[in-house]
């Protein structure tokens, strides 16, 4: 029997006030895959994230981690499916009082039970796995650039070893070059931390080159999901502008990404 | 998940050190005493990672750390065992020797430095004010030339925030001041047969010094701390570089619809912060010293006391002057971080406090000069 999907939804329903964002959406995030989350500004890719992370009170459906409904767990469970989950936001949400190291070292202090030597370490060894300088632990979120604030952030989100990442636009505000090192990265710590990416992305780039499976999200359900050469079949006009329109006419489809780097 | 463990093992004449458990960030403490004791194998064992339930990052570091050390001391290690995706971990996250954490320069050099960086901000924090407030003061004028560059709407909106929302909080406070004070006259000049006297003791007291100086301090705590934070919000979100790249000055635009509300808004504010101080004094001397609300206004009449009010009302523009620009200069000084927005937002209370506390000294010396 193959194992439950690291997150099920079903049948989920958002609304604020009158206006139904989600309505009645199903989708299964598979262990170990790159999910990419697409679909017109407005569509609800940022609500589906923040009513997964618990962050945004939904209506109705079940959403269930590792094959267990996430309404039914005590505040316990709760807390430690909530510790398998690293969350990278748009802008980075770094606390502006800390700097990067101790940013990184946050959620390892609230915790775990290590000493704190040991700590630094760690924080620092995340920030060489996102490729920063060992000089920009002592940096405060003030002083990094854009490209620095996704990769420290990113280092805070990778902080507990998480099973799952979410990532918000994680290449939103980049140049090219830094989005599509951003893309290797995510790639590269993907493989070598077996990790269950959940990415919402305007960035076609990104799409192409790390996504395993993409999800369109429409009307409020997803409307089509699979990979990028299933998607192009598809007959939904949306799905047609977005992969055949000016700016994704013209791409190769990758061959299948290795998936264990070893 | 079962507990992290090392234990070392002699199979024919070879040591090896089995690693068994989740060596995981969730063990905490437990991680790190079965790193110490993986440290304390002997020269040649083997790391033995086939048993391992679960490695994360943090396990692969320790054991790497373990590692690095034995090979430093000379009795090197190696490693046995290993699976794909262990191997991947232990090269992506090896250990690296890192810089220790370089403390902060103490004692009398460093203590000497900090003072004087400290003078020395204050002084520029000094002389920035003076060029803030002389911009200022050219803009009032230019738009004074101009009067069709008066933004109205805007002034007339900061005036109901200042001055209409502040009035029931403001009036309050100096009614409940002018009872305190009619009290405490009535209970100490009782003791001399003058507690008649109060009377004059509220109206001095209030009109001159205590109303202006009060309403002031209450209007630096409430607008000011509003100026600042609206134009730090606005200068974090670049609005205020927005405004300039329009080729509009930003003082004009922002400050200066601000400090015309201020100017009229806090003189308003002491009038009725008088006249409420006065009307608790006169409730209290009526009902504690049996002196009548008509002897009481009988006795404001006085030509004195329209000086008095006067020498109280003169100083409420310069206050109000005083309070719009720092509040400004400190909002125009927020840099990035919220932490930076909440640092201003305090430092412009404090300085506006100190300056209308420092203010209304410097008068109390000017009219004590020139017999006011």
């Amino acid at each position: 029997m193959n194992p439950p999907p690291a997150i099920r939804v079903r049948g989920l329903d958002v609304a604020f006030g009158a206006n139904q964002v989600m309505d009645s959406l199903d989708l299964d995030l598979r262990r170990g895959e790159v999910m990419g989350f697409v679909g017109p500004s407005g569509s609800g890719k940022s609500v589906l994230t923040r009513t997964i992370l618990g962050l945004q009170p939904k209506q109705g459906g079940t959403i269930e981690i590792d094959g267990r409904d996430i309404d039914q767990m005590n505040l316990a469970e709760r807390g430690r499916v909530e510790r398998g989950w690293g969350v990278l936001f748009q802008q980075g949400a770094l606390f502006s009082s800390l700097n990067v190291r101790q940013n990184v070292e946050a959620p390892m202090r609230e915790h775990l039970d290590i000493s704190p030597g040991l700590r630094s370490e760690l924080a620092m060894l995340k920030l060489r796995l996102v490729g920063l300088p060992p000089d920009a632990g002592e940096k405060f979120p003030s002083e990094l650039s854009g490209g620095m604030i996704k990769r420290a952030a990113l280092a805070r989100a990778l902080a507990l070893d998480p099973q799952v990442l979410f990532l918000d636009e994680p290449t939103s505000g980049l140049d090219p070059i830094s989005a599509g090192d951003f893309d290797d990265l995510i790639a590269t710590l993907q493989s070598t931390l077996d990790l269950t990416v959940f990415m919402v992305t305007h960035d076609l780039d990104s799409l192409y080159a790390i996504c395993d499976r993409v999800a369109v999200l429409g009307r409020g359900r997803v409307i089509a999901v699979g990979t990028i050469p299933e998607l192009l079949q598809s007959p939904e006009p949306w799905i047609q502008d977005y992969f055949h329109g000016k700016r994704g006419a013209g791409r190769q489809v990758p061959p299948p990404r290795r998936r264990r780097a070893i | 998940m079962k507990n992290p463990s090392a234990t070392l093992v002699v199979e024919n004449g070879a040591v090896r050190v089995a690693l068994a458990g989740a060596w995981t960030l969730e063990a905490g403490a437990r991680l790190e005493d079965a790193a110490r004791r993986l440290g304390e194998a002997p020269a040649g064992a083997a790391f033995d990672l086939s048993a391992l339930d679960g490695l994360d990052t943090a396990g692969a570091w320790v054991i790497s750390r373990a590692k690095a050390q034995m090979d430093a001391e000379g009795r090197p290690a190696r490693l046995a065992g290993l699976r794909p995706e262990h191997a991947t971990l232990l090269r992506e996250a090896a250990y690296a020797p890192q810089a220790p954490d370089l403390p902060a320069p103490l004692g009398a050099a460093g203590l000497l430095a900090d003072i004087g960086e400290n003078v020395t901000r204050a002084g520029h924090s000094g002389l920035g004010a003076l060029d803030f407030l002389g911009r200022s003061v050219a803009c009032l004028a230019r738009a004074a030339l101009h009067p069709g560059r008066w933004r109205l709407t805007s002034t007339a909106f900061h005036l109901e925030t200042m001055g209409l929302r502040g009035a029931p909080l403001i009036v309050m406070i100096n009614f409940f001041v002018g009872v305190i004070i009619a009290q405490q006259g009535i209970a100490q000049l009782a003791r001399f047969g003058a507690s008649d006297l109060t009377v004059n003791l509220v109206a001095i007291l209030t009109l001159r010094e205590l109303g202006v100086m009060l309403t002031s301090i209450m209007v630096a705590g409430r607008t000011g701390s509003a100026i600042t934070a609206e134009l730090g919000a606005m200068n974090m979100r670049e609005e205020i570089d927005a405004l300039r790249v329009m080729a509009l000055d930003p003082i004009e635009a922002l400050v200066l619809p601000r400090l015309a509300a201020l100017l009229l808004a806090l003189p308003l504010l002491t009038f009725l912060g008088d006249i409420a101080a006065l009307v608790g004094g006169m409730m209290t001397t009526w009902a504690f010293a049996g002196i009548s609300p008509h002897a009481f206004w009988g006795e404001l009449q006085y030509p004195a006391s329209v000086t008095r009010f006067f020498a109280g009302m003169l100083k409420a523009p310069f206050m109000a002057l005083a309070i719009g620009v720092i509040a400004s200069m400190e909002g125009f000084a927020v840099r990035g971080s919220a932490e930076s927005l909440g640092r201003r937002v305090t430092s412009s209370v404090v300085k506006s406090i100190f300056t209308v506390i420092l203010l209304d000294g410097i008068f109390a010396m000017f009219y004590g000069a020139i017999r006011f």
